[in-house]
């Protein structure tokens, strides 16, 4: 945890010893949310659940709710740059407000339980919070107020509309309300496809290699070696390129549901293939099938990150899906092994 | 950009407009625009744009609306299903899953 709060500038108020936030991100800051982005340490990426002063807040002064992710609390912060307000940190056990939220640990017990930690009702003379909208799935305005008196003001989805939301007087735009899912915010998931898949990518392809050994003359290694780089070079291209082109092309790939997106990429690549190799027979075809149905699962597990899919909607593709997805698996393979003996 | 929608038809929220009071909560937490009030009543006006995500029925304090909250996570349903418990999203770096960007 490291220049969180700027040393020895703790605010005392009312009696209390509150740790000020620094509102300007250093480049630890940055090169932290890069790493968490790729995958390293992310479970110690957290900030000590509490309350904190950023600026010079007053007993007036707003009071932010916020998650124990350090990238939401340093959205947070930094938009509140230049003014005074109270950042009131939830333990959210290091996951952002909306999933958190979904999960119940940014929820009103613990927004409750907070409030009486910290004393919020000693600190500030108001009875209002300004809760991020999105942590309305786990927060339910009118029992905080029933249980600790203070009304929930839901703020704009996005931290870095939290100035305009503010100087409205607390309203926010209908589009600060809305969840979107642009081009940067599904780019900034892939790197996460990439990682998160990284160890069975690797066991497919040590198998894959292994397996290349094996033809109509019994093992030879230098069989393993030659066709086991070429299987290691498709499966690579058919996991970079699902993990990449999925979130990038999403809206543009042809059906709603996302094991259709995903199949229209393996189609893609399987073509690829068969052309690349000049040569249509058992090997390239197996190819093709596995590029079919590993694409069309992979971009159906982005449904996880999306911002739109429903729960309902997963079920029902994938009562579809998985089956043919299992069968091209299997075919593929069966075809590809099959193309070892010809 | 147009807005991306996800499946038709299959989404599991109820809304009980005898109860509703207009109050507009649903409206001001729905990420998806999903309500919109109409002669001091709520209404549907874009059910296929729901992703279940259960704000609306958290906040209405008149009971007006049921909705099946869950994330719309595939690696989720599959955990779930292994597991033999109700799908949850990995929201630990330890599931790899990108669900928490
Ligand atoms: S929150 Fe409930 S009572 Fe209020 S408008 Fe929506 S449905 Fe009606
Ligand atoms: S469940 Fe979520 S997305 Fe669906 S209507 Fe309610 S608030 Fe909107």
């Amino acid at each position: 945890m490291s220049d969180l709060t700027t040393p020895n500038s703790a605010l005392v108020h009312n009696g209390f010893e509150i740790p000020r936030t620094a509102s300007e991100l250093t480049f630890a800051d940055t090169l932290g949310s890069w790493k968490a982005r790729w995958g390293i340490g992310r479970m110690n990426y957290v900030v000590a659940p509490g309350l904190y002063a950023s600026g010079e807040p007053t007993s007036h002064s707003p009071v932010f709710v916020s998650a124990n992710y350090k990238m939401s609390f340093d959205r947070l912060r930094s938009s509140l740059k230049g003014r005074n307000g109270w950042i009131l940190v939830l333990d959210t056990k290091g996951i952002n407000v909306w999933c958190a939220a979904g999960k119940g640990t940014f929820g009103t017990s613990e927004l409750v339980n907070r409030i009486r930690i910290t004393k919020l009702h000693e600190v500030v003379d108001h009875r209002m919070l300004i809760v991020p909208q999105l942590g309305a799935v786990g927060v339910s305005a009118h029992i905080v107020k029933k249980l600790s008196g203070f009304r929930v003001k839901f703020g704009p989805v996005r931290a870095k509309d939290i100035p305009a939301f503010l100087d409205a007087g607390l309203s926010a735009m209908p589009e600060m309300r809305e969840v979107r899912f642009p081009l940067m915010d599904r780019l900034v998931l892939a790197p996460m496809e990439i990682v998160g898949g990284a160890k069975y990518i690797l066991i497919a392809i040590i198998v894959f290699f292994l397996l290349s050994g094996i033809g109509k003359f019994g093992f030879s290694t230098d069989e393993m070696m030659h066709s086991g780089i070429s299987s290691a070079v498709n499966l690579l291209v058919i996991y970079l390129t699902a993990a990449i082109l999925g979130p990038v092309l999403l809206p543009w790939l042809p059906g709603r549901a996302f094991s259709l997106k995903g199949f229209w990429i393996g189609l893609a690549v399987g073509i690829l293939i068969i052309f690349s190799s000049r040569i249509v027979n058992v090997n390239t075809a197996g190819w093709a099938l596995i590029a079919m149905s590993s694409a069309s699962f992979m971009v159906m597990n982005f449904t996880g990150s999306s911002t739109f899919t429903s729960l309902s909607g997963v079920r029902r593709e994938m009562k579809v899906a998985v089956p043919l997805q299992i069968i091209g698996e299997v075919l593929g393979f069966g075809l590809w092994i099959a193309g070892r003996f010809m | 950009m147009t807005v991306m929608k996800y499946l038709a038809d299959v989404v599991t929220l109820e809304l009980d407009t005898e109860k509703c009071t207009g109050c507009g909560m649903c409206v001001v937490v729905c990420p998806h625009k999903v309500f919109e009030i109409e002669n001091r009543k709520a209404k549907i006006v874009d059910r296929d744009s729901c992703m279940e995500c259960g704000a609306c029925a958290m906040n209405c304090e008149f009971g007006a609306i049921s909705v099946e909250s869950g994330v719309g996570c595939a690696a989720g349903v599959i955990i779930g299903a292994i597991r033999g418990t109700e799908p949850t999203c990995g929201c630990d770096s330890s599931s790899g899953s990108g669900c928490c960007g």
